[in-house]
């Protein structure tokens, strides 16, 4: 399969003020929310990208959308640098690379009735108007709004959450995109219209053979729509596999903690009883060797020096932890 | 498990006007202070509307007693002259309704200038960031370092005294505020999701600026409007009643001055200067009490 994005060494700083007296001391810190990241996307190919709260999923996701530019390293979609693209082109990525978004009651202006969000991507796109009535329908009902024309006059303020995220796709369908990014894209909903929203996304993938990154903090959730995952740590990759590989076999001592928390749906099974040693992330600390050595049990001493290269641990399965480099 | 219930909220249509105004009115209705700024406005708005009408006499017509002599002085309670005549014989209570006229036009166009320049400025600033942003913050710093009163007779003086240039003079200060404040309230909405959900639709600077962003800070604009109103009515009476107003309009300052020229207050002809002192501190107090009642609901922290 050819592949629709590869990310090269993605890195992106944030400076932090840490208030007042540090300004004037000059001593503002730097956040390195996403620090090397590697990867490629095939097309077709359903990613997802898991870790903690703030190691850096969503940073990702807007650089992948260039949102925000990085720090450093490339991206590349269908074969273009990002980092350069601007003008025809960046207005043909528009319309081509789109965001779910993790809040769907913020996502949408609450000035705007549903059907002028469903529009704006059209108009944007220079789709005629005649054929606009014909497209929303047609997104509103891959994303199985049944009904459509009832809610196409209210306002987001009208529309329960599980009808909202359906109407986020749907804007984000509406202009069959090639490439999805999808930031949590349940975790605000009710846990009974979550599964629902899954699976409109997965037919939707299926059916318009679209490309998605899929972020979440929960690994059942992602082993639920992604056949390959990537496990972030500190904004570093830690594991990148086969979702199904990771949870059965994990090489990383992180990917062991994160699978041990996932709730198995059979009691009987085993829990692995991994423990993780306590500690919050800080993405602020700069660190050398492994990000995760303060909370590895594994660690040791090459841990400190020298940051660990990926290696394949298993077909397809990439580990970044000198476990595995000998 | 897909079948979450797709309760149906009953359709309403209806336009964003009617649904903007309709934010408006239930303001009013909610805070005794805005609806009686608003009273007080409606209350002049009529009067200017139909002073024609409502007037006996041309404001600036000398009247004549039907002996012949002039009707200078004519105490207040008169049948034709309700409030009296100036010591030049002009009808008070004429001055008085035309006066409105003056006022509603200084105070309607001036606001409007003001929210429309502070807006602009404000929302590009916010929203552009960068030089553009330090540019414009430091034009507003300048417009904070100018005294107000002084500027507007300077340059009402040096160009000549016509309400436009009054106008004119107070747009190019007033501004400023509400630049400062637009601006701040851009840098907290271009942050919200869908300002950057509509980017990744492919919507433009321009398109993001002007539909998603200004129609959130308008209610904002409103509340410095109606300052506003207040203010330039009150700059354009002191202006006139120092002197430098324009002299071919009826305006409850120059009738202030006009009074105060004629030693009016010795001779204790209270009829003559209340009635438009008390004009102006009615529609000075009605924008800050609209404004009073805005802040509320914008910033319901200040309710305690
Ligand atoms: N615009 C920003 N300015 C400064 N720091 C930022 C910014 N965006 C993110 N960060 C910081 O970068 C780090 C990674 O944030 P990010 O939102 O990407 O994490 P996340 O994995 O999506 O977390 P969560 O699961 O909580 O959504 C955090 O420490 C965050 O505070
Ligand atoms: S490199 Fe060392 S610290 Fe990092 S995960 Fe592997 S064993 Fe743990
Ligand atoms: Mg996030």
């Amino acid at each position: 399969m050819a592949a629709l994005l590869e990310v090269e060494g993605l890195t992106k700083h944030f400076p932090v003020n840490t208030g007042l007296i540090a300004s004037l001391t000059g001593r503002t810190g730097l956040v390195k929310a996403v620090d090397g990241v590697s990867f490629t996307l095939a097309a077709g190919e359903g990613l997802g990208l898991v870790g903690e709260s703030g190691c850096g999923k969503t940073t990702t996701g807007r650089l992948l959308l260039k949102l925000i530019e990085p720090t450093a390293g490339t991206i590349r979609f269908e074969g273009e640098d990002l980092g350069t693209m601007k003008g025809e082109d960046l207005r043909r990525f528009r319309r081509r690379a789109q965001l779910v978004f993790q809040n769907p009651y913020e996502a949408l202006n609450p000035r705007f009735t549903i059907r002028a969000s469903l529009v704006e991507p059209l108009l944007n796109a220079g789709v005629p108007r005649a054929e606009h009535e014909d497209r929303i329908e047609r997104a509103m009902e891959r994303v199985h709004l049944l009904d459509p024309h009832r809610y196409l006059d209210e306002y987001p303020h009208q529309l329960s959450g599980g009808q909202l995220q359906r109407v986020v796709l749907a804007r984000a369908l509406v202009l069959e995109p090639v490439f999805l990014v999808a930031d949590e894209p349940v975790s605000m909903l009710d846990v009974s219209v979550r599964a629902g929203i899954l699976n409109v996304m997965r037919e939707a993938r299926d059916l318009l053979g679209l490309s998605a990154v899929y972020i979440s903090h929960d690994l059942a959730l992602v082993r639920y729509v992604c056949e390959r995952t990537i496990v972030m740590y500190l904004g570093h990759v830690m594991e990148d596999g086969p979702t199904e590989q990771l949870i059965s076999a994990p090489a990383h001592p992180y990917t062991k903690a994160l699978v041990s928390a996932v709730p198995t749906p059979d009691p009987a099974q085993p829990r692995l009883p991994l423990p993780i040693l306590e500690g919050r992330p800080d993405a602020a600390a700069t660190l050398s060797g492994c990000p995760f050595r303060d909370r590895c049990p594994e660690a040791h001493e090459r841990c400190a020096v020298e940051a660990p290269r990926g290696v394949e641990v298993a077909a397809g399965q990439t580990a970044y932890c000198h476990l595995y480099d000998t | 498990m897909s079948a979450d219930v797709l309760t149906a909220p009953t359709a309403r249509r209806g336009g964003r006007v009617r649904a903007m105004l309709g934010r408006l009115f239930a303001v009013v209705l909610k805070d005794r202070f805005a609806l009686v700024g608003t009273l007080i406005y409606v209350a002049f708005v009529l009067l200017a509307a139909l002073a024609p009408a409502l007037a006996p006499h041309d404001p600036m017509e000398i009247q004549f007693l039907e002996s012949g002599r002039l009707a200078r002085n004519v105490p207040p309670g008169d049948a034709s002259h309700p409030l009296g005549t100036t010591s030049l014989g002009r009808d008070i209570y004429s001055q008085l309704l035309y006066g409105t006229r003056s006022a509603l036009l200084v105070g309607v166009t001036a606001a409007f200038f003001v929210v429309a320049i502070g807006t602009l400025v404000g929302l590009v600033a916010g929203y552009a960031g960068g030089w553009i942003e330090v540019v414009l913050m430091r034009l507003t710093d300048i417009a904070f370092g100018i005294p107000f009163l002084p500027f507007v007779i300077i340059l009402s003086a040096f160009l000549e005294p016509s309400v436009w240039n009054i106008v004119l003079a107070m747009s190019l200060v007033l501004w400023r505020d509400t630049a400062r404040v637009i601006r701040s309230q851009v840098l907290t909405l271009r942050e919200r999701a869908f300002v950057e959900a509509a980017r990744v639709t492919g919507s433009s600077h321009p398109r993001i600026l002007f539909m998603h962003i200004a129609p959130n800070v308008l209610p904002l604009s409103f509340l410095y409007g109606s300052i506003a109103v207040g203010w330039a009515i009150l700059t354009e009476a002191s202006i006139s009643f120092l002197g430098f107003g324009d002299a071919t309009i009826v305006s409850w300052g120059a009738m202030l001055q006009d009074a105060y020229q004629s030693q009016a207050l010795s001779l204790g002809m209270y009829h003559w200067f209340v009635p438009p002192g008390v004009a102006i501190v009615l529609v000075v107090v009605a924008g800050f009490f609209i404004s009073r009642g805005y802040e509320e609901i914008l910033f319901p922290k200040l309710k305690e």
